[in-house]
């Protein structure tokens, strides 16, 4: 029963983003905006492109993930479907997890179709693609969880964008770190693993408490 | 049969007091209609009765910083209120003193409401200012998800049929946002034609924006269901024409 | 022993306790700081390599060590709000904020007065600099995030899970800004490696940090009490103290009239 509800939930999310499928766009152009901006800015060369590669693309991720996320809670606040939620018998905080996952999925698999022409577009090696692709698949994930507390603090702020930003960019900063050194080691072809374990270990961490967080934090904005 | 139980129930919203110490018995087939001028508390008293927020923790009276000279103060008559209030529920048990804050407690069907929220809501059917449906899915399906997370199981003819009764038929397909602040209302009341194993309803303002003939029959529903043994707490602006007995409540505002 | 701390969840408590230990905290903090920074800046002995201008270590180290502290501070005031619902914890979580804020400012502006005549610029990506700049932004976050609700005990609770990840995080950025920094740029870096300090050095140091900290204490304590006079303008003791007449009908409003079910029974026989 629990996991049919769970389902349920899951479905009305997609079919929610479907059909709201533009503004689902906006944060994947904004993404490659940025991304295209710093070519222009600090030249074409080959080289400096495939040096500071890894770290755009990652800083551009974070950038347009945050302007995604507010739509996490936004309209289910707005329209009292919160309120149901909290009132089912269902626990909040895995109906919490339901969404950020499939907030998640809805928004990475646009960027992870659209990388490998970023990663032509920043001239990065084979190797340091994929380590790119490793760093998102498990770095994205811990945005979204440890973004999901932020987001449900803010959800009852009518000027929230803004403040969301300035809440969450410095707690991601470890995340950054370790992601752009991994792809920096790939490019060296070095290994990486350790790295990798460490934001894994940061995204299970993440995981084990942020749906509480999260809970709480929705309960504290409705009430 | 007690349905809901509110023990000395305090709300403050931003720092103020808008109530404190009110006491709700509600028994199986009984209606309280909640009463009182905007702003006295109406909705908070009854988003705290199921669970959405939690009573103010408030300090018992007579801790030994106030009380002696406020007991005193208290005796200027023309402060006197206006409505008789009986002293008995002012009367605080002495040991108040050694126990220095006071929250109070609800249960519905027996359950703790805020510390157990989800089996609390089990039997509960809370309609609210917002609506709880989407603007951007369809009648049909906001209503199947919410079936699905309310574990109430049933199919999609079902549902159309009473949007049928609700006066909805041929909207069924058409997202939300494309229908009447009337006609979501409707899909929104829908709810508890649905959700039949439920024994308590809590409505604040359910005939908001609804026209005279759904009035009638939202009333009609509502006394079913006070006849099957189902207790109801709801707030109105208008008088109810209810075919039952009802028992007024009057929250009085207080700054 | 629990009650007693327990009824500081009161604000009348908490208020009274503020005004106790406020004196107490500004004897000290005047006290240690006259004696410490005069000792460090005047009598103690010049550096061997940086001669005197290491003497910013008397400012520097006792606000950045307590900038920390304070944050931790303001994280368990936090927990304490959270877990046991106590509105005086959020109060003092939001007194210490803005100082903690001040105190990381501080130590990051003599830092870079520090670094130019030690490094020759302004400002390095030294992992401490830089783990002290993101502390500031932790910071400014939780008050930028308390200021924006209107209902303040909503602030206090939205902040507090904001403290609260702060504080979880803040061990993992430090570790985290290290090593990115031993990796980037470690050898380029002439830190001052820390010299085992001599007594002479050491104690008006250590007499600075409890300034510091009485100083803190101190400042907190007075916006604490204002912040709790200020959420409980309308609470009949604050009037009180102020020797305010209040309408009765603010005291009243203890007594709502709780119109419990037995009340009138309408159209009982219809």
């Amino acid at each position: 029963m629990v996991t049919k509800a769970l389902l349920a939930v899951f479905k009305k999310d997609i079919a929610l983003a479907y059909r709201q499928i533009a503004e689902l766009m906006q944060p994947l152009m904004f993404f490659v905006l940025v991304i295209t901006l710093f070519p222009l800015a600090v030249g074409p060369s080959p080289e400096t492109l495939q040096r500071i590669g890894g770290g755009v693309i990652w800083v551009a991720a974070i950038l347009s993930l945050l302007l995604g996320m507010e739509r996490l809670f936004r309209d289910d606040f707005a329209d009292g479907t919160l309120e149901q939620y909290i009132l089912s018998p269902i626990p909040l905080y895995l109906i919490v997890v339901v969404k950020v996952l499939t907030h998640w999925l809805m928004h990475i698999v646009p960027l992870f179709l659209i990388s490998p022409l970023l990663a032509l577009f920043l001239n990065l090696s084979v190797d340091m693609y994929v380590a790119l692709m490793l760093t998102l698949l498990l770095g994205t994930p811990l945005i979204s969880f440890v973004g999901a507390i932020g987001v449900a603090l803010t959800v009852g702020l009518h000027r929230g964008g803004v403040l969301l930003a300035l809440l969450l960019i410095p707690i991601f900063i470890p995340l950054l770190i370790f992601a752009t050194s991994a792809i920096e080691s790939a490019s060296m072809l070095l290994p990486y693993q350790p790295q990798l374990a460490i934001i894994g270990a940061m995204l299970l961490f993440s995981v084990a408490l942020s749906p509480m967080a999260i809970a709480y934090s929705l309960k504290v904005s409705q009430s | 049969m007690t349905i809901l139980v509110a023990q000395n129930i305090a709300c403050e919203k931003s720092d103020r007091r808008l109530f404190s110490d009110v006491n709700i018995h509600l028994s199986a087939s009984q209606l309280i209609h909640l009463t009182g001028e905007n702003g006295a508390g109406k909705t908070s008293l009854l988003r705290i009765l199921v669970g959405l927020s939690a009573p103010a923790r408030i300090e018992s009276a007579p801790a030994r910083f106030e009380s002696a000279p406020a007991r005193v103060e208290s005796a200027p008559a023309r402060f006197e209120s206006a409505h008789a209030r009986p002293e008995s529920a002012s009367a605080k048990p002495d040991d108040a003193s050694t126990n220095e804050f006071t929250q109070g407690r609800v249960e519905i069907n027996g359950t703790d409401v805020h510390s157990n929220t989800d089996q609390a809501s089990e039997k509960l059917l809370y309609f609210g200012h917002k609506q709880g449906v989407s603007q951007l899915l369809t009648p049909v399906e906001n209503l199947m998800s919410w079936c699905k997370l309310h574990n109430i199981v049933v199919s999609e003819a079902d549902i159309i049929t009473i949007l049928g009764e609700l006066g909805l038929t041929g909207l069924e397909d058409l997202p939300l946002k494309n229908l009447s602040a009337g006609q979501q209302r409707r899909v929104s009341l829908a709810k508890l034609w649905l959700k039949t194993h439920a024994n308590l309803w809590v409505l604040d303002e359910p005939f908001t924006a609804l026209d005279v003939n759904l009035i009638a029959s939202l009333e009609n529903k509502i006394r079913e269901f006070l006849q099957s043994g189902g207790a109801v707490l709801m707030t109105s602006h208008q008088a109810l024409n209810i075919d039952h007995p009802i028992t007024n409540m009057h929250l009085e505002y207080q700054w | 022993m629990w009650k007693w701390i327990n009824s500081f969840a009161k604000p009348e408590k908490a208020h009274w306790l503020a005004t106790v230990l406020i004196p107490w905290f500004a004897v000290v903090a005047i006290v240690s700081l006259i004696v410490g920074i005069t000792w460090g800046l005047g009598f103690a002995p010049p550096d061997y390599q940086q001669g005197d201008s290491f003497r910013i270590i008397y400012i520097h180290v006792p606000s950045a060590i307590l900038a920390m502290g304070a944050y931790v501070a303001m994280a368990v005031g936090a927990l304490v709000g959270i877990v046991w619902q106590w509105r005086t914890a959020f109060m003092f979580m939001i007194a210490i904020a803005p100082v903690g804020a001040v105190m990381t400012f501080i130590s990051l502006f003599t830092g870079s007065f520090w670094g130019k005549p030690m490094w020759g610029t302004w400002w390095i990506w030294d992992a401490r600099l830089t783990s002290q700049l993101i502390l500031l932004f932790l910071y400014l976050g939780v008050i930028a995030l308390y200021s924006a609700f209107d209902d303040k005990q909503q602030a206090g609770k939205a902040s507090g899970v904001m403290a609260m990840v702060g504080v979880i995080n803040i061990p993992i950025i430090h570790y985290s800004v290290e090593w990115w920094n031993t990796l980037h740029q470690g050898a380029t870096i002439t830190k001052i490696g820390k010299p085992s300090i001599a007594p002479d050095m050491l104690w008006p140091l250590l007499i600075c940090i409890v300034g510091f900290a009485a100083f803190i204490g101190w400042v907190t304590l007075i916006r604490m009490k204002n912040e709790i006079v200020i959420r409980d303008m309308h609470r009949p003791w604050v009037a009180k103290m102020f020797g305010v007449v209040t309408p009765q009908k603010l005291r009243r409003s203890d007594k709502i009239l709780g119109g419990t079910a037995q009340t009138s029974e309408q159209r009982e026989a219809k």
